[in-house]
This record gives structure tokens, sequence and C-alpha cells, in this order.
């Protein structure tokens, strides 16, 4: 539901074209397509590695290895937010990780402790050849020397202002939003 | 969405006061905690840098090494005390051990205890999370927690299942949680034992009772096989070992007289051919084994979601144990 709150950043279509771009990204920076296992972090980095993993695909015309992180165990806040109910475990790709070129995929990168906790949780999983990281929006504000090598657009972010993807399996609709937090500013 | 549920709160001492909400949150988590016990590196960062005192009184070699590895494979450092070889033979007093562990800065206590309301007793009066592995007859809540997982995992909900407990119910600590556990989650709850061996007022926990072993079987969808404990036929609760199994044994002969496959659990150590024939035990509906392996999910599931959720509970504690 739009609501003033809002301001409209990436429609449908920005998106759609943001992913095909990608896509492309994602493999040319891989060499083609072989060895190519896409994870996406849980939750609407899952769908995005979908998006990219449709079209690679159709583009390609070969199956994609994927599968998704949930790094909710591998968080450095428990001691401050406390547990939460996790929703989803992790998901290994059929053809492991080992030695595979890993593509880890989110919808937003900010302070890089998700991808922090993603790199750890990979770690444990086996030992990939190389992993790149691939984000549909960059809105800064990194706290960790991390950077993503694919990124869909830089976001600026003002202060009391959040941005959200949306994706159309839990939002009903594809986009990207910046929400004002804090109502006296807007 | 999701509702929100109530936070378990500083410990876990039973199932009889956790709300359907709570329980139903305990064995949610623990469905993702199965996964990482099947990978190589069985080991995620969640408890990293908490101390955790496993406080074994009474002997027990699964659910100790159950919660030992679940604390591990969460990351948390873990120190065993039994009552042998401790200063408890020496008469310190719960409070005084549990504060000792407490000066060593320790964030859990894992207790088992012979003493009915030790977990509760101890819980009142320290700030560390305390966790009930068992004492005396009154609740061992991680058991009742694995089994219910266990039974729902293969029957997909709890809701109107039947569900019967077979043994000796009086001074079985399982038994109770399995009782609280199963009744707020909807399942019938039945008993089924000698008359000796069955608390007083066992109806007023909301169980039906059956006195033949052949009606249960008629009656269940899933029976849990308590353990004979040598030692109640040496005070003279049944008579012998073998007319127990001759009356209430769960044999394969019974069981196929049933109307269907039973699901049959067992919280070990089993004794072969008292309580539960062999075949029954190694059989195709048998899920003993499982439970087992729910164990150590469960186990990780409660240490996670009481690691985080200990403030004001806790600086009360602290308060009342300096003052």
């Amino acid at each position: 539901m739009p609501t003033p709150n809002r301001i409209h950043v990436m429609s449908e279509s920005d998106v759609r074209r943001a992913v095909a771009r990608m896509s492309r990204e994602v493999v040319e920076r891989n060499g083609g397509t072989e060895d190519l296992v896409l994870m996406g972090i849980h939750r609407r980095g899952t769908h995005v590695a979908a998006m990219i993993r449709d079209e690679i695909e159709q583009s390609e015309g070969v199956q994609i290895d994927s599968g998704s992180i949930d790094i909710t165990l591998y968080r450095d806040d428990l001691e401050v937010v406390g547990p939460r109910p996790i929703v989803g475990g992790s998901e290994l790709p059929t053809g492991g990780i080992d030695d595979k070129c890993v593509v880890i995929v989110d919808d937003v990168a900010f302070t890089g402790r998700t991808t922090r906790a993603a790199l750890n949780e990979l770690g444990d999983w086996g030992r990939p050849k190389r992993i790149l990281l691939c984000v549909l929006v960059d809105r800064g504000g990194r706290e960790l020397p991390i950077h993503p090598d694919i990124t869909g657009r830089d976001v600026q972010v003002l202060e009391g202002q959040r941005v959200e993807v949306l994706v159309p399996e839990l939002d009903g609709r594809l986009g990207v939003e910046l929400i004002q937090t804090e109502t006296e500013d807007a | 969405m999701t509702e929100t549920v109530p936070p378990l709160g500083k410990d876990l001492v039973g199932l009889e006061r956790l709300t359907a909400g709570q329980i139903l949150q305990i064995l949610d988590t623990a469905e993702p905690f199965k996964e990482i016990s099947e990978r190589r590196i069985k080991k995620v960062p969640v408890l990293r840098g908490k101390t955790i005192v496993n406080l074994f009184f009474e002997a027990s070699t699964r659910t100790r090494i159950s919660f030992e590895f679940a604390e591990k494979r969460l990351s948390a450092d873990t120190v065993n005390i039994s009552s042998s070889g401790s200063s408890v033979v020496k008469g310190e007093t719960l409070v005084d051990t549990a504060r000792n562990l407490e000066a060593m800065r320790i964030d859990m206590v894992v207790m088992r205890h012979g003493a009915s309301g030790a977990a509760r007793f101890l819980a009142d009066r320290i700030p560390s999370n305390v966790i009930n592995a068992g004492d005396g007859w009154h609740e061992h809540p991680t058991q009742g927690l694995l089994d219910l997982l266990t039974i729902r995992d293969h029957m997909g909900s709890l809701d109107g299942l039947k569900v019967c407990i077979v043994g000796d119910i009086l001074h079985s600590r399982v038994a109770r949680s399995n009782i609280y556990g199963l009744r707020t989650l909807g399942a019938e709850v039945a008993v089924c034992g000698p008359r000796t061996l069955l608390p007083p007022m066992v109806e007023e926990l909301g169980c039906h009772v059956f006195p033949h072993i052949e009606d249960a079987i008629q009656w269940a969808d899933v029976l849990n096989v308590l353990r004979l404990q040598l030692e109640r036929m040496e005070s003279g609760y049944v008579p012998s070992l073998r007319e127990y199994n001759r009356i209430w044994g769960v044999t394969s002969e019974r069981l196929d007289a049933a109307p269907r496959d039973l699901l049959i659990l067992h919280p070990g150590p089993m004794n072969r051919g008292v309580e539960i024939d062999s075949d029954v035990a190694d059989g195709s509906h048998s899920v003993i084994l499982n439970q087992v392996t729910n164990g150590v999910a469960v186990r990780m599931a409660v240490l996670y979601l009481l690691a985080g959720g200990r403030p004001e509970k806790a600086e009360a504690a602290k308060q009342g144990a300096e003052s």
C-alpha cells in the first residue's frame, strides 16, 4: 500500500532490467555457468536469487544449482536483541559448495554484518573456490570491510529512512521503496 | 502473521505452566536445529562465549550426553559435574554449590536432581538460566518435548491424537512432562500400568486409565512405554519382572491385535523382555532412536531460546541473593 511515507525508488521494470544485467554480470564474472552456485540470504535475498537463477537458466539454457542461507544462528547480536523465531533453516545446494563459485545474493547491502555471518556459515559448510557478493540495492553504511561485487543500484538513504525491496511472493508486488521512519521529517 | 508468544523467561523447569504457543515455538525452533547435526561441521556459533554447567546429582548417560552435544553444537563452553567426586558428597548444599559456580561466572545450569522441586528451588536463587534435566518424580521437560516432537514428526499433529503412557507412572517425571505437554497440545492421554504404580488421583490430570494393556492398545494411536525401574520390584510394587512382562509387557502378539499401527516410544534405557519385547523395540513402528536424535535438536532449541531472554528476572534473583 503506497502511503505518503513511501518514496518510490525502482519500479517493477527497473528491477527486472537490473536483475537481467546482474545475471549477465554473474555469468561474466564466473566465465560461464560452470560450477556456479547461487545462495540467497533468507528471506528476500532468496527471492532475488530465484529471479537471477531464472534469468540465467533462460538465457544460457542450463540448470543452475542454488540454495539458501538463514544467518539467524550466525548473528552477532543475540545478546542485544534476544532470540528470534527461526523461520527457515539453511539449504545446501545438491552439489555442495566445495570448489564452486558461490554467489551470495541479498536484497540490500547495509552494515555488512549479514554478509559476514553468511561468509562464516559458508565456511562451516565447505570451501568454495570463490565467493562473490551480489545485491539488488546498495544503501551504503558499511560497518565492516565488505563490498558487493555486483550491484543492481546504489541508493542514497538519509537519516530516518529505510530501504525496502518488495517481492511478489511476500509483498504482492515487485519494486524498491524508501520508507520514512521518522514521521516528523516527512 | 505469527502471533507473539510470551518468552519462556529465565528457566525451563517444567511443561506444566507453558502455553501451547510456547511449546509449539520450542518444537518449531527445533526443526532447523535438526539439520545442523547432519552437517559435516556440526557447529553454529550461536552460544559462543557462554559457559554452561551440567550439574548431575543422579546417574544419566543419554540426557547428559544429549545436553552436552546440544551445547557443543551451539559453541558453548561446558563443564560437567556429577555428585560423586564433587563437594556434594562432602555435604555442601545445593545453593552453595550453585553460588560457587556463579562466582566463576557461568551463564546456564542444566541440572538433574533426585528431589522433586530442586530445579525451581535453584532457579529462584541464582541469576543463571536453569534447565531442569529431571527432578525427582516431578518433571523432565526436555524429554517431554522430544517425545512431542517425535510424535509430531510421525503423526503430523498432536491435536486429537490418542497417546497412552505405559508403566510406572507414579515415579515417572517423564510421564508427568508428557501428560502436561500432550494435554496442552490437545492430545488425549491415557495411562496404563499396575495400580500400585499409578498416582492415586491420576484422573485429575485429565487422563484415562486402562487397567489392561490390551484395552490400551485397542484405544491408542501412540504408546509411550516407560522403563520399569528394577528397584520398584525390590520395594514390592510389582511381584516379579516375569509377571510384569506377562501382564503389562508390550509384545508383538499384543500389537498384532491392534486396529491400527501404533507408534512406539520409549525414553530409555530399555529393559528388553520386561516392559518391551525386542522385536517391538527394533520393529518398524519403533521411533526410539528418532527420539534420541530429536533430543539433541530440542535441547539446542531450548538453550537458544533461553540464552537471550534473561534480563529482569536475573536482576531480581541477583538482588535477592546479595541481600
